[in-house]
């Protein structure tokens, strides 16, 4: 029997606001995709591109990063700075083709355990389809 | 029409001329120029406050060693220059300047910026050819036809911005026809008006943006495109990526000489995102097979992310590239399609902010809802 694609998905989420509403999907015992190693940070705009380039180029099939709704940051601005960071690499990776499906930014609040659970859920599903990165993959770079 | 002096001198000697009169009467107190070395050929840019000094000064001569907002920069890094300084760049260097002295990296007081209408300059591996003067007068020629010259910088072959923007004083050069008859010097700002006083010429308007400008601009437009479809990166994705910086030897020599790579210590040059000794394995593990040195990809593709947003097209990153990689078609094609992302002109206004600097509330509405 083949065995069945299984990915690495890597997420960035803000202490204050989706960190809280994996904690709250825990928690309430929703059902979350194993498949999202997850990273904490303080600030979904203390991800900068860097951090989500080379995890897709060190063995990620996809990366999530997630943080407050504009507006509710813990920093004020710090979510609209990082959506602004995350429009440029999205181009970028449309401009080089680079399958820009495999990032993805979400806003996930606290109080929101039920939407972190169907978001990672759908994005596990979606990468899954996609099957493995081919950067990841790639012995040339 | 725009107001403009007129010298009636070979261009370069006039130009020449003009600045040696500021600094000898103590107008300008120095001035930053290409001077020739004594080897042939050689040229370097040069803060020169000695008139005798100053006769080896070569205004107009079609080099760039190095991208000349990043110099200036070097000076004024601690504050404003403290006497006045005249400064010849080409367009691409002050729109370098510009994106540096946003990034609080060089002070725009008390220069006289003069520039020309650009034919581009020459690769600086020409440098070291036995017949660089027939070439160089091969130069002076096609840029007087307003002609596209096949030895200049493929990023100059394709540069549409050539008229420059926040100079005092733009010297005319494309197609202008007698070039070695007279220096045409037009004077964009009150500043540029008041030291072109000092300049032996008549007063006269003339057009800026001839027909001959409007016509090596069609001609560039062209051959971008054609250029940009060489490096492929469009159709096939990440092969054609791989495929492209396939040659590099990760000497980062692109990061060195880019003006707006301003970092003290790149990231990349940095141990942070250098591969331990498990990540080497793991990394084997996957692949099956590892380039070493690897990481090579994601520097160019972190580089593009942290500064082709304000990638001024000079071309100096293709120009150092041991192993003729088009660095700068790449950058510049992906920094055109960012600048459109966050209507963006780099090196327009010092006093715009930098699309990573700044945001606003209601914008990217699409981003983050899914």
């Amino acid at each position: 029997m083949e065995k069945k694609f299984k990915p690495n998905i890597v997420g960035f989420l803000c202490n204050w606001c989706s960190y809280a509403g994996a904690d709250l999907a825990g928690s309430s015992k929703t059902q979350v995709d194993p498949s999202l190693s997850v990273i904490r940070v303080m600030c979904s705009s203390r991800v900068n591109s860097n951090l989500i380039l080379s995890s897709l180029l060190w063995g990620a099939d996809g990366v999530l990063v997630a943080g407050c709704h504009p507006g509710d940051c813990h920093y004020e601005q710090g979510n609209y700075y990082a959506r602004r960071r995350f429009a440029l690499l999205k181009k970028i990776t449309k401009i080089l083709n680079l399958e820009p499906d495999r990032i993805q930014l979400s806003w996930i609040s606290a109080s929101e355990g039920k939407r972190y659970a169907e978001i990672v859920n759908q994005f596990a599903r979606d990468i899954t389809k996609k099957g493995p990165n081919p950067l990841t993959r790639n012995s040339q770079t | 029409m725009a107001k403009a002096v007129k010298i009636k001198k070979k261009t370069e000697e006039g130009l020449h001329d003009f600045l040696k009169s500021l600094l000898d009467k103590e107008i300008i107190k120095g001035v930053f120029i290409l001077k020739k070395m004594d080897k042939t050929g050689a040229v370097s840019y040069s803060l020169i406050t000695d008139p005798e000094e100053f006769k080896k000064a070569v205004p107009l001569y079609p080099y760039m060693p190095v991208n000349a907002g990043k110099a200036l920069a070097n000076f004024t890094l601690l504050g404003k220059a403290e006497q006045p300084i005249a400064a010849i760049l080409r367009p691409c260097e002050i729109r370098a300047f510009v994106e540096l002295v946003k990034r609080t990296q060089g002070d725009f007081e008390n220069f006289l910026i003069i520039s020309l209408t650009c034919g581009g300059v020459l690769t600086l591996k020409t440098i070291s050819e036995p017949d660089q003067d027939k070439l160089i007068s091969q130069y002076w020629e096609s840029v007087k036809k307003a002609e596209v010259f096949e030895h200049t910088r493929e990023a100059c072959q394709f540069c549409e911005h050539f008229l420059p923007l926040n100079a005092d004083i733009t010297v005319a050069a494309v197609g202008k026809k007698d070039l070695d008859e007279e220096c045409l010097l037009f004077l964009n700002t009150p500043k540029g008006e008041k030291f072109a006083q000092e300049a032996s010429g008549s007063s006269v308007s003339e057009e800026i943006e001839t027909e001959k400008v409007q016509q090596l601009k069609k001609k560039r437009e062209e051959l971008k495109e054609k250029y940009v479809q060489q490096t492929e990166t469009g159709e096939t994705g990440m092969k054609s990526l791989v495929n492209v910086f396939a040659p590099c030897l990760g000497c980062h020599g692109c990061s060195h000489v880019c003006p707006i790579c301003y970092c003290t210590l790149c990231e990349f040059d940095s141990k942070t995102l250098q591969y331990n000794a498990d990540g080497l394995s793991s990394d084997l593990k996957r692949k099956g097979g590892l380039k070493v040195p690897s990481g090579n990809l994601l520097f160019h593709l972190g580089r593009m992310t942290h500064m082709a947003v304000s990638c001024i097209s000079c071309g100096m990153c293709s120009d150092v590239c041991p192993v003729n990689i088009p660095v700068a078609t790449v950058f510049s094609k992906a920094g055109k399609s960012l600048q459109k992302v966050f209507d963006y002109f780099p090196g327009k206004d010092a006093e715009e902010p930098v699309p990573g600097g700044t945001y606003k509330e209601e914008e990217f509405a699409e981003i983050g809802e899914q």
